[in-house]
């Protein structure tokens, strides 16, 4: 018997400096899910630039940059 | 979704307008907005000798960037100026990449440290110190700004300063009932003009961070500092993580507390126009409201006599 495994995407945060493995969505689901303000990140797929609304897949490169630095 | 003129994918998307924008249409958008505000508020002008505040970060580097590439009147002199604090793991790597971008596009950089002007680096202080570390690296980071600019003979001083920042000062300044910092504010600083005062511009007012940064990435100059290890409890992170919490729920609102408060801003001159006469610190002959400068209070309290913490 075939055992379903749910389709898993990992996603690199860079303000905290960590990879988080979630269930496969779209990025607005997965901003949410991790609490992610759109405001305060850009989106680099596979070292693009992607926005929001982009489509993603498993084997993605996913990256939340941070646009917050300075102080 | 796609650009709106190219019909590519698109890099940046303006969800109050529904806009998206490819990477060639967005660096376009960016750079030409940068350059209507340096016209329109006339923020460089024939003969200006001007420094750019740098330090390595995205902002002070993309307007860096811009002001080299764009500007072609050869009356105009262009140079760095970038302050090291002395914040380990941090200012350190980020003059090392401005260093290499200076020397890249030929820009001469001056390089001043708290350690040889005060005699303690920003860490040394705050081993000692436990007022806000952002108000004392504030009040001596803006003094060597404006005493170095002079010495090198500039008479603007341009920052990096963008809608957040603004965004996130002109709430603090309501909320603090300040608003007499405020009026001092826009993209050119200060009331009047003032002999000892070098004039602050600020050509990134209406851009937000989000572009910024979204122009640095695709222009190369983006770096990865991430923010100041001493900023995190600072009354300001506070300001601009609330200012973000509303701009991610309704779209527009830094751009509409700056666009209100540009209205009032001439009124907010006029009424504080006629404030104490600015006064010449005793001790360093830099401008301050009262007889010693903010600069020279800290440098006696805190850096010579270890002071816990003062009030100025």
């Amino acid at each position: 018997m075939k055992i379903y495994k749910e389709p898993k995407i990992k996603v690199y945060i860079e303000k905290t400096d960590e990879y988080k493995e979630l269930s496969l969505k779209s990025l607005k689901e997965i901003m949410k899910e991790l609490k992610i303000n759109p405001t305060t990140v850009i989106i680099t797929n596979n070292g693009e630039l992607i926005t929001e609304d982009a489509e993603i897949k498993i084997s993605d490169d996913i990256c939340f940059l941070s646009v917050i630095s300075g102080g | 979704m796609v650009c709106k003129f190219c019909n590519i994918n698109p890099v940046f998307r303006f969800n109050s307008s529904n806009i998206s924008l490819c990477k060639k249409c967005f660096i376009k958008y960016f750079e030409r907005k940068v350059l209507k505000t340096m016209r329109l508020y006339k923020l460089v002008k024939k003969n200006d000798n001007i420094a750019i505040a740098a330090s390595g970060g995205k902002d002070s580097t993309v307007i860096l960037y811009i002001l080299n590439t764009f500007i072609k009147d050869r009356t105009v002199k262009l140079q760095a100026i970038a302050i090291d604090e002395g914040i380990h793991d941090y200012r350190n790597k980020s003059l090392e990449f401005l260093k290499n971008f200076c020397k890249k596009n030929n820009i001469k950089l001056n390089i001043y440290s708290y350690k040889k002007e005060f005699g303690k680096s920003l860490d040394e202080i705050l081993k000692t110190y436990k007022g806000i570390p952002c108000s004392i690296c504030g009040v001596l980071r803006r003094y060597l700004l404006n005493k170095k600019s002079k010495e090198l003979g500039v008479n603007k001083l341009v920052t990096g300063h963008n809608l957040d920042d603004e965004s996130q000062s002109v709430f603090m300044n309501y909320s603090r009932n300040t608003l007499k910092l405020s009026s001092r504010m826009g993209p050119i600083t200060g009331i009047k003009i003032h002999k000892n005062f070098i004039q602050r511009v600020k050509p990134l007012y209406f851009m937000s961070e989000k572009e910024v940064t979204t122009y640095a990435f695709l222009k190369g100059l983006l770096t990865k500092f991430s923010e100041c290890p001493n900023d995190t409890d600072s009354y300001r992170a506070q300001v601009r993580d609330l200012l973000n919490d509303l701009e991610a729920k309704y779209e527009g609102s830094k751009n509409g507390l700056i666009s209100s408060f540009l209205e009032i801003l001439p009124l907010l001159k006029e009424k504080y126009k006629s404030l104490p006469e600015i006064k010449t610190c005793k001790v360093c002959d830099e401008p301050c409201s009262q007889e010693i400068c903010q600069a020279c209070k800290y440098v006696e309290e805190v850096i010579k006599n270890n002071k816990v913490n003062v009030n100025l």
